[in-house]
């Protein structure tokens, strides 16, 4: 059963060139929340060597001397856009998995085997001329290898043109072809594993796809076993997502008493951001983004309608409650129209990983992360003896102005009337 | 029920229920009447209402490939494209000879329109103050959206 991964080429920065083609061709990194680090480089960025989730003030001397143009996150763009790629990828085939903000696997099943090629091409010449957003297309027999092959697209190791299908290539080539490739790019293998795998000589993808399964089950868990098993095309983690662990928490309510200011719509996406960040490390898991939504009341006809929702993303995966709450409330901010009262809102933390399971390069600032996850297991442990909510984060309620430090934000151009594209 | 209100959000819906929400602002839904309503009558015209017209509904034909852009300056006026105005541009039709489009010229959106002539293709200004361009041999034209329809706010 052909699987396709659709992933959008640095997708942050073609949302920004996408609206100002001054950025075409020139070295662009988008920095996050409060300006802090690198979480999406354009591929002139890449080739000076910054690193994903790289501080800003580290390559502030780099980016001066080759002319890198640093701009803020911009969450109403990217989240519109992704919107609209998603809806236009959703056409192609009657089975979509949305994975992240700019990524999809679609269900091929059934398609002309020969044509999936052209298919594929069809697919990226579409989302570039609909939305203006790069995208590379990886086809596969099962999900983990159609990951690959979407990475083998991006950097032009198979496939032509920024489509890759595995079947086209016979087993002997894609051995080859795997033996080129780190063993920490395969999907679900992040650095705890990959640094164990590499004292085991496990180096390669290929050498991954060849070992033995009930070994890795033993030395590590079923994942890895799966893993292998994907690696050979045997499917074992379906589209949906339904054997694996869950791929979105929500948290919502409809308000008793509907509620029109700021304050005590922030209060409540708050205490559902930190219920919501709760679940989650109960999981074992961290967020790569999250979706914000808030609503009027669709049965009174006669008030005023709105209803908004807007995916933030997280920079790196997170499943830390001050950073998530942060993120929910900067997403409401955008969304949130003065002169309506609301009815509902609701927090949906998406594109969920395993802890362990995160690409090792997200992960430079160990140290940081650390300290994250020893306050969030302390948070955690409290409320579990003292009662639900004994330590809560002091988002809400206290009237806190939650100013982002975002110097060079682009214009909202496709949700605000006032800083739409101009053209002459 | 909770659930009641919003869509119970699954993987495979996740982007009907985004689209749903992150519509660009919409416009007033204006309610048809097929009778007039009778003053101080309990609303009998509520069951002649027959749908409501909506304006994007109108002027959007591909909700996904369409954006809004601000018309400056006076180069078009010619084609009714005056300072201010909002331009509906739909990325998802294939430029043709006669249309209105968005361009990208030295790396700035201008919108004009595109003409082919004598095998050249020409940017043309509705403006007999502004000069036309013409494309030189192998220069490329970045054509960004295609202008669909303008529209114009009094008040």
């Amino acid at each position: 059963m052909p699987i396709a991964l659709v992933d959008c080429n640095n997708f942050y920065v073609s949302c920004e060139r996408a609206f100002n083609p001054e950025l075409e061709g020139k070295p662009v990194v988008v920095l996050s929340n409060n300006d802090g680090c690198a979480v999406a480089r354009s591929n002139e960025v890449k080739a000076l060597g910054v690193k994903m989730a790289e501080p800003w003030f580290k390559m502030e001397q780099l980016a001066k001397r080759h002319g890198i143009i640093a701009l803020s996150s911009n969450y109403a763009l990217y989240g519109d856009l992704s919107a609209r790629v998603m809806s236009l990828l959703s056409t192609f085939s009657p089975k979509q998995e949305i994975y992240s903000i700019d990524e999809c696997f679609l269900d091929l099943d059934g398609f002309d085997l020969q044509s999936l090629v052209a298919y594929g091409q069809t697919i990226r010449r579409t989302i570039k001329q609909y939305v203006g957003i790069p995208v590379c297309v990886g086809i596969a027999e099962t999900k983990t290898l159609a990951k690959l092959a979407n990475h083998c697209a991006k950097k032009r190791l198979a496939g032509r043109d920024g489509v890759c299908d595995f079947g086209r290539y016979s087993d002997t080539q894609l051995s080859k072809l795997f033996a080129t490739i780190p063993v920490n790019d395969v999907w679900g293998v992040g650095r705890k594993i990959s640094q164990s795998l590499i004292a085991m000589k496990i180096e390669t993808v290929e050498d991954l796809r060849t070992a033995n399964q009930t070994r890795m089950r033993q030395q590590f868990s079923i994942v890895v076993e799966r893993t292998v098993k994907e690696l050979n095309g045997i499917s074992c983690i379906e589209l949906d997502g339904t054997d694996t662990p869950r791929q979105q928490i929500m948290v919502s309510r409809s308000f008793g008493q509907e509620v029109s200011n700021f304050d005590d719509l922030a209060e409540s996406i708050a205490y559902f951001a930190s219920t919501a960040a709760e679940k989650l490390r109960k999981d074992g898991s961290v967020a790569t983004s999250l979706c914000v939504f808030i609503q009027t009341n669709p049965f009174k006809d006669k008030s005023p309608q709105y209803q908004r929702s807007l995916i933030v993303p997280m920079g790196e995966p997170t499943g830390d409650s001050i950073k998530l709450v942060n993120a929910a409330i900067q997403g409401l901010r955008v969304i949130y129209r003065v002169g309506y009262s609301y009815k509902k809102s609701g927090v949906l933390l998406m594109g969920l990983q395993s802890r362990d399971a995160i690409q090792a390069s997200l992960f430079d600032d160990a140290a940081e992360q650390d300290k994250s996850s020893k306050l969030m297991t302390l948070m955690d442990t409290v409320n579990q003896r003292m009662g639900k909510g004994s330590v809560t984060i002091a988002a809400s309620g206290t009237k806190r102005r939650w100013s982002m430090r975002r110097d060079s934000k682009s214009p909202d151009y496709t949700t605000a009337w006032d800083e739409l594209p101009i053209a002459r | 029920m909770d659930s009641f209100y919003w869509p119970i959000v699954m993987p495979s819906s996740l982007h009907q229920f985004i689209i749903a929400a992150a519509i660009v602002t919409p416009f007033a839904h204006i309610p048809l009447f097929a009778h007039k309503v009778e003053a101080g009558f309990p609303s009998p015209a509520d069951d002649y209402i027959e749908g409501r017209l909506s304006l994007d509904e109108h002027l959007i034909q591909h909700r996904d490939a369409t954006f809004f852009v601000r018309a400056k300056g006076h180069s078009m006026m010619g084609a009714g494209i005056f300072d201010g105005d909002l331009l509906v541009v739909d990325r998802s039709l294939t430029p043709a000879s006669g249309d209105i489009v968005i361009a990208v010229l030295d790396a700035e959106l201008t919108v004009k329109r595109l003409v082919w002539r004598d095998g050249l293709v020409i940017l043309k200004p509705e403006n007999p103050d502004f000069q036309e361009m013409v494309l030189k041999d192998g220069q490329e034209l970045q054509v960004w959206g295609v202008v669909t329809s303008t529209t114009k706010k009094f008040n």
